[in-house]
């Protein structure tokens, strides 16, 4: 007889091991087409920052004397390194994979006390570490297989960071921002740059696994149907871009990008299903998470049209991160049998 | 009729098919009988009688003291054989009083009061009766039924709710003894809404007991008791659940169900009502729903009270498999108990043999905040944040985040995919607050009796003082005295 337990004795058949591996298992799709449409450097890529977080986490354990095996099989790290991975420039050279793997798992994670304790979502502060401090890797885009790229090349790409010349591109949201300073309006920049169509199945510039919009949103709603994550917070974030530009767009159509351009641009998809829907980082009240969703996807909205970085998906995020203790402090469920203030309910014994 | 929606709660396997086919069947009357004085809420009974008397079954053997307790009856007849300690079918397995009573084999009754006319007795009558039979809630929560009855009656009863929700996974018991008792459940009903006058009788049967609830409509045809089906979801039998669903209401926090003008009693407390107004027979036996992944031949059983587990598990063929954790009551709520000498009592729902599987436990992980637990909560309550509390001795932190209005009901544990013991922390919390409640009225109790003592020994100073200056005083006047008579003699 084993030792004396406390009730429950029955569990859902769940763990935070299999709630990983669905979110990994919703990414593939996504993560497929990018190593499809990118090839090889997008492979080496991805290997490169699951190699460095494996590496970075379990020395961190070994640090603190925590055991190695349990915190590394829960799935946590592979999944910020691989959600980091897919959103650097694919032909970004090896080390900044595998620094920013490295400030994801070490400073992101383990230094806030391991998993469930970052206030940050580390895949984002790390994004937002590499690019403020290596412009040019992070904004150096390639177009999708104009000329895929042979195994040794890509090696060439990833390991010697040698580009191919004629490989280098803009990405949409950094084009309309470039022709924007330029003062060339949006209509002319936006001709033959965005694509509804190529947008929406993910052929167009961008990160390895941001592009494809149709393979996130569909990953997405997998994850909903297993009730790993609602929709509040993935619509909010969707409606919190949407509902600004649309409105801004029909006040002048020539300077703000409509909806559709905005909806199907940059992380904003990956974002709204997998970078918001973190639990660790978003409230957790389901109306909590709308409010969090909503601030991101404004902030994202403000940041793109008015800031200095044509993207803004992972400096919203981090922002709302930070508001995440607020919220969650202001928003709590109300309790049976007392009012929203937590005062009891009067008595009533009548009808 | 217009349900309300229950908000959280979880969808945990039922299993209920291992055990629901079988018929209830009557335990094979066992030789030894280990009767505790304590099946319920409250101060626990007195005994009337000593080793070697000679009791028939009925009988009273331990007496109700205070305000709330419950009498004990003789399940079946024979010898007391002995006034002490045995296990308690509690996680402990500490000892506790408890009357020992070998069976003669006769399973004779005492003379019990017949009638043909139960709606005579005046409700007062009604309730000092089912106090008499010793009757505690059945579902579980084993509070004196009279007790509720009396209390309610005073206050008022819109709406008596009688719970035939058994949502937890497992137990069958309620639904069988729906299903072949129905009728005399149903005249139990009308006597406890007659007792405390009751405006309407809602019985709730969750939507998994087909055949319970087409027994049931059936028996309560002719009468104002209204059958409600309600959806299957844990913890949808929970008194607090029942009564939103039911009537939208919610008892204030720290109230009762009387505030709002609700009484709620079990289905099987019903039929032992009714066995106690209509035959006089008090309460000794209940059924059991004997069940698990280690048990090999699940089943419901009527089994006297002070019957020991291993009897219950040998009537059902016994293990077949090494059972990981043995439990009394349902999965969700129920307490491990280890040792098969425990014996049933009052509030005994479930023997329940688990395997590993079945329970599916793991080792606890870090909480990655994903809220589960937040949105299974029946209460709105936030275990991640309560839990956290807890894990660094803030227990007032716990309580202002709601600690106290936690029914333990287990939903949250249920969900956690980290397999967070939650409602172990806040059960542990909540012993912990008791124990330092005590401690301070033990503290104020001292004080007042130290500041009582200072005082007594301050007045005793003080009034030593004024006694001997009064007496100085005394002294000095007679030798004041003493010398004007002698100068007064002098000068005569």
């Amino acid at each position: 007889m084993s030792r004396i337990a406390h009730s429950p004795h029955a569990h859902a058949p769940i763990s935070i091991g299999k709630v990983m591996g669905t979110v990994l298992l919703a990414l593939t799709p996504a993560t497929l087409f990018g190593f499809w449409l990118y090839g090889w450097p997008a492979i080496n890529l991805w290997a490169v920052s699951l190699i460095a977080a494996i590496v970075g986490e379990a020395f961190m354990l070994r640090l603190q004397d925590r055991a190695v095996r349990p915190a590394l099989m829960d799935g946590s790290g592979i999944l910020t390194a691989w959600l980091l991975a897919i959103s650097l420039p694919p032909a970004a050279p090896w080390w900044i994979a595998v620094l920013g793997s490295l400030f994801a798992v070490i400073i992101g994670k383990q230094l806030f006390g391991g998993l469930g304790q970052n206030v940050f979502n580390p895949a984002m502060a790390a994004r937002v570490m590499l690019l403020i401090s290596f412009p040019l890797e992070m904004t150096t885009w390639v177009a999708p297989a104009a000329q895929a790229p042979s195994w040794m090349d890509s090696l060439r790409i990833t390991f010697l960071s040698q580009p191919i010349d004629g490989m280098a591109s803009a990405s949409l949201l950094g084009h309309v921002k470039t022709d924007y300073t330029l003062g060339v309006g949006l209509e002319q920049s936006l001709t033959g740059y965005y694509l509804p169509l190529d947008a929406l199945w993910g052929s167009r510039v961008g990160s390895m696994g941001e592009t494809a919009a149709v393979l996130l949103l569909l990953g997405g709603l997998f994850l909903i149907a297993r009730r790993i994550i609602t929709w509040h917070a993935p619509v909010a974030m969707l409606l919190g871009v949407a509902v600004p530009a649309l409105i801004f767009n029909l006040i002048n159509g020539n300077h703000y990008a409509g909806p559709m351009v905005h909806l199907l641009s940059g992380g904003l998809m990956l974002g709204a299903f997998f970078i918001v829907t973190d639990p660790v980082t978003s409230p957790n009240t389901v109306l909590g998470q709308f409010i969090f969703g909503l601030g991101c996807g404004l902030l994202t909205w403000i940041i793109r049209t008015w800031g200095g970085y044509p993207e803004g998906v992972a400096f919203a995020v981090l922002l709302m991160n930070a508001a995440t203790p607020l919220i969650d402090q202001y928003i709590k469920p109300r309790i049976y049998g007392r009012d929203r203030s937590g005062v009891p309910l009067p008595a009533n014994k009548g009808n | 009729m217009k349900l309300f929606d229950l908000r959280g709660g979880v969808h945990p396997e039922g299993r209920k098919d291992l055990s629901v086919d079988h018929h209830i069947r009557a335990l094979p009357l066992p030789k030894k009988l280990f009767v505790p004085l304590q099946q319920h809420i409250g101060a626990h009974a007195i005994p009337v009688v000593n080793v070697g008397d000679k009791v028939l079954k009925g009988q009273l053997i331990a007496a109700a003291q205070g305000a709330v307790s419950s009498s004990i009856h003789a399940p079946t007849s024979g010898v007391v054989t002995a006034l002490g300690d045995h296990v308690a079918p509690h996680p402990s397995g500490l000892p506790v009083p408890t009357i020992t009573l070998e069976s003669d084999g006769e399973d004779k009754w005492v003379a019990t009061e017949i009638t043909d006319t139960p709606f005579a007795y005046s409700p007062e009558d009604i309730a000092a009766r089912v106090a008499a039979a010793g009757i505690v809630g059945l579902g579980g929560a084993t509070f004196p039924a009279a007790l509720k009855l009396n209390l309610s009656r005073n206050s008022g009863v819109q709406t008596l709710i009688m719970n035939g929700g058994e949502c937890e996974p497992y137990l069958s018991c309620d639904d069988r003894i729906m299903r072949e008792r129905a009728v005399e459940i149903i005249e139990g009903i009308r006597l406890i809404a007659f007792a405390v006058a009751a405006k309407e009788v809602l019985v709730g049967i969750e939507d998994n007991k087909p055949v319970a609830i087409a027994a049931m409509q059936a028996a309560a045809k002719s009468s104002s008791v209204k059958i409600v089906v309600m959806p299957s979801m844990y913890p949808m039998g929970s008194e607090k659940q029942i009564i939103y669903v039911l009537t939208g209401k919610e008892i204030p926090a720290g109230g009762r169900p009387s505030d709002v003008g609700v009484l709620v009693h079990n289905v099987a407390t019903a039929f032992a009502v009714q066995q106690a107004i209509r035959y006089g027979r008090p309460l000794v036996a209940r059924i059991v729903t004997v069940s698990g992944g280690a048990i090999k031949t699940p089943c419901n059983v009527e089994a006297l009270i002070g019957t020991p587990v291993r009897e219950l598990i040998d009537f059902a063929d016994g293990f077949s498999q090494a059972a990981t954790r043995m439990v009394l009551g349902g999965p969700m709520m129920g307490q491990q108990f280890t040792h098969t000498d425990v014996p049933v009592v009052k509030g005994t729902s479930g023997v329940l043999a688990l395997t590993a599987d079945e329970i599916g436990q793991a080792e606890a992980s870090p909480c990655i905040r994903c809220s589960s637990c937040v949105r299974a909560c029946p209460v709105g309550l936030l275990p991640l944040e309560m839990a956290a509390h807890i894990r660094v001795s803030d227990l007032s932190g716990a309580v202002d985040l709601g600690l106290k209005d936690c029914i333990a009901c287990g939903s949250c544990s249920y969900v956690c995919p980290a397999h967070i013991p939650l409602v172990h922390f806040f059960n542990y919390a909540k012993g912990d607050l008791a124990a330092q409640e005590r401690s301070k009225l033990k503290q104020e109790a001292t004080k007042k009796l130290a500041n009582a003592r200072n005082e007594r020994i301050a007045r005793i100073e003080r009034e030593r003082a004024e006694a001997m200056a009064k007496r100085k005083a005394a002294k000095e006047a007679r030798e004041r005295a003493a010398a004007a008579a002698k100068a007064a003699m002098e000068t005569a």
